[in-house]
């Protein structure tokens, strides 16, 4: 494993994306530039609706940029291909295949033949703690669970970085701290680049090597935050000194943001007039 | 976002005394485990039969209660504006089924009506699918096609019979024709239908895996809208029995509805139910047998 070199260089510049709505186009993501070195492990973060998912849909290749560039390993994305591998917040796993036919689904598109898709599926399924249950079909697995094989099959076809669009946003919290671990030990096994977009920031710090903060919409980079946390990376980390300077950083970064995209600031009277169940704690701390 | 992550503090610490390498183990050697057979599971197991069990005991008694009524109304000729003077007892029709299962004639009648079945019902198939998986996935096909069906659906097939007698040389191809189409339209619009309801994400995870068009539509459409497609063919069977059964009264010369048609012509009164209840009988299993193919070719969907 350690012979392998890290790949995937993603360079997004000057990245524009309008869509097309009743009145002309309406600006989503303007002028991002953001940059996954070879290896690294990114993570986008910002206000729910700031274009995130867009910019990642772009590295995917679903989109064109409207303006600006987008390229990995210095050739410009045109469509999807398996060279990128994409993990859903929805799983997305096809409900007609097994754990392992979904796996191995990749492979047959590269024309691998069987025996040989069956032992490299079986093989990382083994690794996601998942071979148990290689003949199931997904909807009898648990969140989590399908997370795990969204992440194996989006592995299995040896991509050269891993695009993953809010992938625990539906898992409760236990789950997703083994998840976040399960994820790094691929990631520094396999070395290569993950864009990894997130709305939580104790997630972003947990995992990343540098983290994008990005604006309210028209969604732009508003600031890149270096982790310099060493790894392997611990839970016990989460309570470190570093840890909560990193969060308190990242917070004030994101709640300005969070409240633009709630339209605008709210006044201190209005904050003192709302009587919200906030199960003990003061709106004002919450903020 | 300060209250979340307290939350998630919480997990952190409390996370401490137990490494998360542990919790791994932990979760998956619980996933892993081999259900045990807990003396509640063993009784709600024998609630679900007790319960399976009163459904057929029920469903045998209303069958009995329907023939033992049928019985009555027949022996004492009930006239109560409805007439059952010339209604053949059940133990009529058992006599004569029991006639009709001796003699090959009857048997000619029962299999010509399922080949014609056979052959108008799977050439809807054959050609409704593809075209609604087609129709599906191509805009401009639709575009081209669907105002032509929608035209064309709403004429009930019993209506195309004088058309089918002009239009095909043998009676025998006209009655196929008429089977045929009224099949055809419930299995495109339910082919149609499911495939306007595919996942768009499923189809981009396809594409991230290096799936090219022929791969997305063999790997995602199609298995996608499978349970529409046969849902179409169940519809599209049943319609094509009522098709045919009409067609063979009007036009025919054998087939199971000419025979019910004859016997009332000859004043066979006890043929005229025995060959409702062959229809029903034969309506019952060749939707029986979709069900069972449905069962075996989606082995997801059970
Ligand atoms: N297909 C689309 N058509 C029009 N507007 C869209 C489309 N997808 C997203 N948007 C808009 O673009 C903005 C960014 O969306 P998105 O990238 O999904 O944000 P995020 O993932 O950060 O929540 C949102 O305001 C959203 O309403
Ligand atoms: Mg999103």
């Amino acid at each position: 494993m350690d012979a392998i070199a890290p790949k995937g260089f993603i360079e997004v510049e000057h990245f524009h994306l309008a869509y097309p709505s009743r009145d002309g186009k309406v600006a989503a993501v303007e002028d991002a530039s953001i940059h996954v070195r070879p290896g690294e492990f990114v993570s986008i973060i910002g206000p729910s609706g700031c274009g995130k998912s867009t910019l990642l849909n772009a590295v995917a290749g679903f989109l064109k940029p409207t303006r600006g560039s987008v390229t990995v390993d210095g050739e410009a994305v045109d469509g999807p291909s398996a060279d990128r591998g994409m993990v859903f917040q929805q799983y997305s796993l096809f409900p007609w295949k097994t754990v392992r036919g979904n796996v191995e689904f990749g492979l047959a598109m590269k024309g691998k033949g069987r025996h040989a898709r069956q032992t490299a599926a079986r093989t990382l399924l083994g690794l996601a703690g998942l071979l148990a249950f290689e003949n199931h079909y997904p909807d009898r697995l648990s969140g989590g669970m399908k997370q795990r094989v969204g992440i194996v099959r989006a592995l299995a076809t040896g991509p050269k970085v891993l695009l993953l669009d809010e992938p625990f946003g539906a898992l409760d919290a236990q789950t997703r701290l083994i998840m976040q671990q399960i994820l790094t030990n691929m990631w520094q096994h396999l070395k290569i680049s993950v864009l990894f977009v997130t709305h939580d920031i104790d997630e972003a710090i947990f995992l990343s090597d540098r983290i994008y903060c990005m604006t309210a919409r028209p969604g732009t980079i508003k600031a890149e935050i270096k982790v310099p946390l060493e790894r392997p990376r611990l839970p016990e980390m989460m309570v470190s000194a570093e840890f909560s300077r990193l969060r308190q950083e990242l917070m004030s970064l994101i709640r300005e943001e969070s409240l633009k995209a709630m339209g605008g600031e709210i006044s201190a009277e209005a904050m003192q007039g709302l009587s919200i169940d906030l199960h003990g704690e003061s709106l004002a701390s919450i903020l | 976002m300060t209250r979340t992550s307290l939350q998630r503090n919480a997990v952190f610490e409390a996370s401490q005394a137990e490494p998360v390498e542990e919790k791994i183990s932990a979760l998956t050697a619980g996933v892993e485990r081999k259900p045990s057979v807990s003396a509640a599971a063993l009784a709600k197991r024998i609630f679900n039969m007790a319960k399976d069990l009163r459904g057929f005991f029920l469903g045998t008694l209303s069958l009995l209660a329907f023939l033992a009524l049928w019985h009555f109304l027949t022996a004492y000729r009930v006239n109560i504006y409805v007439r059952f003077v010339n209604v053949p007892s059940p133990e009529q029709v058992l006599d004569s089924a029991i006639k009709a299962f001796h003699d090959p004639k009857f048997f000619s009648h029962v299999m010509l009506s399922c080949r014609r079945i056979l052959l108008g019902f799977m050439g809807a198939a054959i050609i409704a699918v593809p075209l609604g998986l087609l129709m599906g996935r191509f805009k401009i096909l639709r575009e081209i096609v669907f105002p032509v069906t929608e035209v064309l659906r709403p004429i009930p097939a019993i209506a195309w019979v004088p058309m089918a007698i002009m239009l095909w040389p043998t009676n025998e191809e006209s009655i196929v024709f008429i089977t045929f189409i009224g099949s055809f339209f419930p299995i495109l619009i339910n082919t149609l239908h499911g495939m306007t309801l595919v996942d768009p994400v499923l189809v981009r995870a396809a594409q991230c895996l290096g799936a090219k068009e022929r791969a997305i539509f063999r790997e995602v459409y199609f298995p996608a809208a499978l349970p529409h497609i046969f849902t179409g063919l169940t519809v599209g069977m049943g319609v094509a029995w009522v098709s045919l059964i009409a067609a063979e009264m009007i036009s025919g010369q054998f087939g199971i509805g000419y025979f019910t048609w004859e016997a009332y012509s000859l004043v066979q009164y006890a043929d005229i139910a025995l060959g409702m209840v062959c229809i029903g009988v034969l309506g019952l299993g060749s939707s029986a047998a979709i069900r069972g193919l449905g069962y075996l070719v989606m082995p997801w969907n059970r």
